[in-house]
């Protein structure tokens, strides 16, 4: 099954890096990219997301504000924050929020082991 | 060493470089990761003196015109982050970054974008891991890029006056094969040298009852 996978950073060179990595290691899963949090709303309002990876830094609303929001319409969604803030208060906020935590510098491993839990979770709740 | 009043003894001192070493650490192998080759850290230091002196200590070795990326961060403490290095080298450490394979056209526009957003993880490590071993919250601005010399980018002539302390922790890196160096610096404003202390203090006696306890 090739996911949707909506990537929100306010860095060009992130979603650069991020792109870069899912062709090497999810060519086939489709990534939409925005660069903050209100057209990441927009964006997955109109149903068309399953998986969203979110920076946390980022000007207006911050990603997990962003999290939250997505929570409200889509509890069961697999989502992870991606940001260089590894501080045990911010990991621990996405934890709240049923997200995961990658850290950046982003590394082939850490995205490949939150996509396959990702994908395993969307299976078994399609079941 | 410039010593001053509101000093730190030499045991606060060492603990602040090792907490510094900690964050740096950690911001020089991320910088390795996303360089893919060896970058070289010297011993950091610890100073309290004046931002005029401070910027001198940067601009020593290197030309009058610095690139910046920096980051202010507050919380138990406040302060101002930041990465420096010679302007010249900027578009050399860009290309270490997006790759060779991108022509100068394209890592010139990169330029603003890689040079934030590499601020912004080595930054963000280096304070996010310094925050966790002194089991603290820090919070942290967005990244934002200053160009200029040293008494530019440490605002000497600015709202707060060159002649004002902070305590300032330094360390150089080298990456090896590009012959691109630079600073990994943190500005911390003496004001809150107090609060800064009790941390120390805190980690220290952290440290005491570790090796007083279990082995390991």
């Amino acid at each position: 099954m090739n996911y949707k996978v909506l990537v929100v950073d306010d860095s060009k060179l992130a979603r650069m890096v991020m792109a870069s990595a899912f062709r090497r290691i999810r060519p086939d899963w489709s990534l939409i990219e925005t660069p903050n949090a209100d057209e990441a709303l927009a964006t997955v309002s109109k149903g068309a997301v399953d998986i969203a990876l979110i920076d946390f830094n980022m000007p207006g609303t911050d990603g997990l504000e962003l999290i939250a929001k997505i929570r409200k319409s889509y509890p069961g969604m697999p989502v992870a924050v991606v940001s260089a803030n590894v501080q045990d208060e911010i990991i621990g906020r996405a934890r709240q929020l049923d997200a995961g935590f990658i850290a950046k510098p982003l590394t082939d491993e850490a995205l490949e082991a939150f996509l396959s839990g990702a994908a395993l979770r969307l299976r078994k709740g399609a079941k | 060493m410039n010593l001053n009043a509101s000093d730190l003894t030499e045991i606060e001192q060492d603990a602040l470089a090792e907490i510094a070493n900690m964050g740096v650490s950690r911001a020089a192998s991320s910088l390795r990761q996303m360089v893919g080759e060896q970058v070289l850290l010297s011993v950091p230091a610890v100073r309290i003196v004046t931002r005029e002196a401070a910027s001198k200590l940067v601009e020593r070795n290197n030309a009058k015109k610095l690139v910046a990326v920096q980051q202010s961060f507050e919380g138990p403490f406040a302060g101002k982050a930041l990465l420096i290095f010679p302007e010249a080298q900027s578009l050399e450490l860009v290309r270490s970054i997006v790759g060779d394979e991108h022509s100068l056209e394209d890592v010139i526009d990169l330029e603003q974008e890689a040079l934030a957003e590499t601020g912004n993880i080595i930054l963000n490590g280096c304070l996010a891991t310094i925050a966790n071993v002194l089991h603290r919250t820090m919070r942290m601005s967005l990244p934002s890029i200053v160009r200029g010399d040293g008494a530019t980018l440490f605002e000497v002539d600015g709202a707060a006056s060159g002649g004002q302390f902070v305590l300032f922790l330094y360390i150089d890196f080298n990456i090896k094969s590009r012959d691109v160096h630079g600073f990994i610096a943190l500005l911390m404003d003496l004001p809150s040298i107090a609060a800064l202390k009790e941390i120390v203090h805190d980690f220290i006696r952290g440290i005491e009852q570790q090796s007083t306890g279990h082995v390991g």
